[in-house]
């Protein structure tokens, strides 16, 4: 296996006129964590969006896993191994939290329609199979007492959680994490980062996050990819993100004193 | 007493026959949030097919059969030349695209059959029973039963297999199925097989009931106040309102004047949506702003 598990060449995208990505090209290494920063528009999210499928760059390629693209569509990116979780949370709010977790194992599943329909012996063992996965991950991630309940009636942060449980169930290759701490408090930041870095380390588990939380990036990141305005504005290890002027630059009122905290 | 019972126990199982139509909108409306408008068109399609097979001396079992075939052929048809290249549009594009079905699917259906009326048999007595002095249609008792099974099968296909949980999934938030290797148009393609083939049971036994010709497809229209009031997310919404808007329509309706029946289901379909825009049952939907 390659030491590079994905790679952007020259990937551009623009809405309309508007550029969001311009020209940018970066590598990311199995098993690290790579922080995607920047300020607000700078193309963070729309490059998660085109690592997934969801937008269509004019322009460039996308290597994954050795393999070639020009566009990854939602579905075959899933496929592929290409976990992610959203901006706002995308849980599916009236289900249980245990059947939220069910669901991200979809791409795993190998029985057809009719065997589900008529609860043939094969759909019920992969039935069993997908539950005790799931049921595993929920362990993992301390959320056992909760595998019942409705996810809309559980609190933000814990949501959030849940949202990580169903996006490294069916084991992606690649898991992408947009603003996985946004909206939380100092505790539940913290919580959520010794998750990350635990799925990083023990599951060795590609990541690639986006995050303002410049203290809490820098401390858990190998690798920092800073974006501004679409371009790429400094592509290095936390060491030298923190001390790069452009980087202090484009955050206008930030010290160096401050990124470092 | 009788009449009453008589009414409510007939209003009952013509309110059924109402959800088993509403349930075809419902199952599309959770899956692909769009408002199928050529349900009613589709239901009349099947409906020919069968009577035409049957005419054409194709023994019943066989009919239903190959009709059902080419409803679940016609619905990935669909999907793949209506919906798949719509991805993404507004609501109200893939309406004008359901509505643009409606009339091609009308067509064909009509151009290929014919328009006359036809009589549907299939072979159940419509002979009243009696129970003490409560007479109650036998064909309606059936076909509410035939209803009841469906939405109990229904029920348990959406409810206990993964594939329920995927639509409910896909119904919810579309982007993250898609980002789970959901695969949408699959789940599609099933949904609306499976509202062509309750449209198939809708329209024969509507069909038994008025003969099969074009106005058939007009009994959604009737639906329609049921879905509203019902909640448009709400498969018990419809049966509850079904049979209500049946009772109320021979009961109330007559209280007030008999011209007022057609038109009494959407004035309260009205109120309802002043009061209650998500309907009785249906999800109130929250968006944040």
């Amino acid at each position: 296996m390659s030491d590079t598990i994905l790679e952007l060449t020259d990937v551009s995208l623009a809405f309309k006129g508007l550029t969001a990505i311009n020209g940018l090209s970066f590598a990311v290494r199995r098993g690290e964590i790579c922080a995607l920063i920047g300020p607000n528009g700078a193309g963070k999210s729309s490059l998660l969006n085109i690592l997934n499928g969801v937008y269509r760059p004019q322009s460039g390629t996308i290597v994954f896993e050795g393999e070639r693209f020009h566009r990854m569509e939602p579905l075959k990116a899933a496929r592929r191994g290409i976990g992610r979780s959203f901006q706002n949370n995308a849980l599916f709010s009236g289900m249980s939290v245990l059947d939220n977790v069910i669901v991200g194992l979809s791409r795993r599943a190998r029985t057809t329609l009719v065997e589900e329909a008529l609860r043939l012996p094969r759909a019920r063992a992969q039935e069993a199979a997908f539950r005790e996965r799931a049921r595993a991950v929920l362990r993992l991630l301390e959320l056992e007492s909760q595998a019942g309940t409705a996810v809309g009636t559980l609190p933000y942060g814990v949501q959030k959680k849940v949202e990580l449980a169903r996006a490294i169930v069916a084991e992606p290759a690649l898991l992408l994490l947009d603003e996985p701490l946004a909206g939380m408090n100092a505790r539940e930041k913290d919580e959520i980062a010794a998750i990350v870095e635990r799925l990083n380390r023990e599951l060795a588990l590609t990541i690639v996050l986006i995050e303002h939380d410049l203290g809490i990036v820098l401390r858990l990141a190998h690798h920092v990819v800073v974006l501004d305005y679409g371009r790429k504005l400094a592509d290095g290890p936390p060491e030298t993100i923190r001390n790069d002027p452009d980087v202090i630059a484009a955050y206008i009122g930030t010290s160096p004193a401050a990124l470092a905290a | 007493m009788s009449v009453f019972l008589e009414t409510l126990i007939g209003g009952v199982l013509a309110g059924t026959l109402y959800a088993l139509v509403a349930i075809g909108f419902v199952l599309i409306y959770k899956a692909s949030g769009v408002f199928n408008y050529a349900q009613g068109s589709l239901l009349l399609f099947g409906a020919l097919t069968f009577v035409s097979l049957t005419e054409a001396g194709v023994p019943t079992v066989a009919a239903l059969a190959v009709t059902a075939g080419l409803l679940v052929f016609t619905a990935v048809a669909i999907e793949r030349f209506l919906l798949r290249p719509l991805a993404n549009r507004s609501p109200l594009t893939l309406f004008m695209a359901t509505l643009g079905l409606s009339y091609l699917v009308e067509g064909v259906a009509q151009g290929l059959m014919g328009s006359r009326v036809r009589a549907v048999d299939l072979g159940i007595d419509d002979l009243p029973l009696f129970l003490g002095d409560i007479m109650i249609s036998q064909f309606d008792l059936v076909a509410a039963g035939v209803a009841v099974v469906l939405v109990v099968v229904l029920a348990l296909l959406f409810h206990r297999t993964r594939i329920g949980i995927q639509l409910r999934g896909v119904a919810d938030d579309t982007r993250a199925a898609l980002s789970l290797g959901i695969d949408i148009h699959r789940i599609w393609q099933i949904v609306w097989a499976v509202a062509g083939l309750v449209g198939l049971v809708a329209g024969l036994l509507w069909g038994a009931r008025q003969g099969v010709q074009f106005s058939l497809s007009l009994v959604v229209l009737k639906a329609l106040p049921v879905l509203i009031i019902g909640g448009f997310t709400s498969i018990a919404g419809a049966i509850v309102v079904g049979a209500g808007e049946s009772l109320a329509e021979t009961y109330v309706g007559p209280l007030l004047g008999g011209g007022i029946t057609s038109w009494f289901a959407y004035g309260l379909a009205l109120a309802v949506l002043l009061v209650r825009p998500a309907g009785l049952l249906g999800e109130r939907q929250i968006e944040r702003v």
